[in-house]
């Protein structure tokens, strides 16, 4: 090899070297700047008033959002969880490989994932709201909801069943165990971290919802009493803030207790995960 | 006395014949070795003894199979069938969960509730299995923690746990050391006694030095079944000779 080619071989690694240093710090560098930009704009303004039980639009209260919030992702998780993984087992355990039904029922999730949530919004609108009475309600946006994420559920629950390795399978099969034990003592519980982190990403996307849920929950900012009530979530709330111009400061400081939701859940549910798979290393 | 009679049995993989017309009788209370080179079909037909093969898409089997007398095809019962007939795996398949769990897995399926007679159920298998000295501080530890021949020889201890009349083995050391290999069939010796064994092999030393029957495999078809001195002595037909000989294979 000649030393031209050498050199060149050096630089052209060198130049590729800094440009995966590059992006590994411009995309750290994004995530420290938005995090550190809405502590700084919010963490002075968390104050004692925000986290009063009622809201008034002096104190513009972030409290009723925060559960409403908690109550909304529990019902679309409680309607949509139970329904995705059953789906799933059956299309990753009990459907034959080339079912038509099997074909029709994947492309209608991949297309319905695709769809953008305003859409959904728009459907909850005219179907749960007006079609069937229930007006803006906390019911409204959680099926709504529940129909947004099933899809992801659906997906990555199957995908962590057809994870679990066939020997498993087998090995229940041969100890005489029948399918529907294998499936619920072997597969499932083996497949449950996998589950656990399309749960993880389907909170995600309930928590930072808004389109999906101004045409269906509504946006009233107080703690629902009843199913049939409307109330809004968190990511609501901070858009009513900020688009009514009036209370930016309490729009970021709301921020600021969205971001610790979120990792809260997350550390919460990787807690969780950790102990379901405790078979696990 | 036979566990299995196999009667002109022909099974298909979709279009391509994997057996054909087996005519064999598996005596009970002995180990038998099924040799013979890879494609054979020595592992194809371990896994119609438990009908495994029902798990296999496109797969047809005709003629018949009878456990003590009783069809196992006919029988309705699949689970019971692979209850009485255990079967331990090439690669070791433990569940990931604890050590305790494994074993109690196939009790607890057959109804077992009762904690005292899982404990009893557990002790016994591991015992029978070499393994309970070197995990009983353990039990509630993943048995994804254990090393490979451990698990294997608690995969064996699973399998003892439902109490099989017959125990088959596919390749049940082709994936572990020496050591771990000698511990697997110094326990095939001692468990010999209460449990009719088919173990499927690759090694034919192992065939020589655990079993008392063996059956020479060759594109499907049994060239020969007889005892296992007789199959490395003085082989009947050309074909078993070549293959004991290293002639091929």
């Amino acid at each position: 090899m000649g030393e031209t080619v050498k050199t060149k071989k050096k630089a052209f690694e060198r130049v590729m070297q800094s440009a995966t240093w590059a992006a590994a710090v411009i995309t750290i560098g994004v995530l420290v700047l938005i995090v550190g930009f809405v502590l700084v704009r919010g963490v002075p303004h968390l104050k004692p008033s925000l986290f009063a039980l009622r809201y008034t639009s002096d104190n513009v209260s972030l409290m009723p959002a925060l559960i409403s919030t908690v109550i909304m992702t529990a019902a679309a998780l409680i309607i949509a969880v139970p329904l995705g993984v059953f789906a799933a087992i059956y299309l990753a355990e009990y459907a034959r490989r080339g079912n038509r039904v099997v074909a029709v029922i994947r492309m209608t999730t991949e297309t319905l994932s695709g769809i953008p949530s305003i859409v959904y919004g728009l459907f909850g609108g005219l179907f749960f709201v007006v079609a069937l009475g229930w007006g803006y309600s906390v019911l409204a946006g959680a099926f709504t909801l529940s129909i947004m994420i099933l899809p992801l559920v659906m997906r990555s629950s199957e995908e962590a069943l057809n994870a679990v390795p066939d020997m498993y399978r087998e090995g229940a099969f041969g100890l005489g165990a029948g399918k529907l034990r294998t499936v619920f003592r072997i597969v499932l519980p083996a497949a449950m971290r996998g589950i656990l982190a399309g749960v993880i990403l389907a909170v995600g996307r309930i928590v930072g919802e808004t389109a999906a849920l101004i045409y269906t929950a509504g946006t009233v900012a107080q703690v629902p009493s009843n199913p049939l009530q409307s109330a809004r979530t968190l990511s609501v709330h901070m858009y009513s803030l900020s688009s009514e111009g009036l209370h930016t400061d309490e729009g970021y400081a709301t921020a600021v207790v969205l971001l610790v939701l979120v990792v809260v859940i997350n550390a919460v549910s990787a807690r969780i995960a950790k102990r379901l798979g405790g078979g696990d290393k | 006395m036979n566990c299995f009679e196999i009667k002109d049995l022909n099974l298909h993989y979709g279009t391509f014949q994997a057996l054909h017309h087996i005519n064999m009788d598996i005596a009970a209370g002995e180990i038998t070795a099924f040799i013979g080179p890879s494609g054979c079909g020595k592992s194809t037909l371990l896994k119609t003894l438990n009908r495994m093969n029902d798990l296999v898409e496109g797969c047809k089997i005709t003629g018949s199979v009878t456990l003590y007398g009783e069809d196992i095809y006919a029988a309705s019962d699949v689970n019971l069938l692979r209850k009485r007939v255990g079967m331990v795996f090439q690669r070791s398949n433990p569940f990931p969960m604890s050590i305790y769990d494994n074993i109690a897995f196939g009790p607890r399926t057959h109804g077992v509730k009762s904690r005292l007679e899982l404990d009893r159920i557990v002790e016994e298998s591991l015992r029978a299995a070499a393994i309970w000295d070197e995990v009983k501080d353990r039990l509630k530890k993943s048995a994804l923690s254990l090393s490979g021949g451990q698990q294997q020889r608690m995969c064996i201890a699973r399998a003892l746990a439902v109490s099989p009349e017959v125990l088959l083995m596919d390749e049940p050391t082709s994936a572990l050391d020496p050591i771990s290999t000698e511990k697997i069939e110094e326990l095939l010796l001692t468990v010999r006694e209460k449990y009719s064994i088919i173990i499927v092999t690759h090694n034919m030393q192992q065939a020589a030095r655990v079993s008392d029957k063996t059956a020479f495999f060759l594109t499907g078809e049994v060239v020969e079944h007889d005892s296992t001195e007789t199959i490395f002595a003085m082989p009947h037909d050309q074909r078993t000779e070549d293959y004991i000989t290293g002639r091929f294979g």
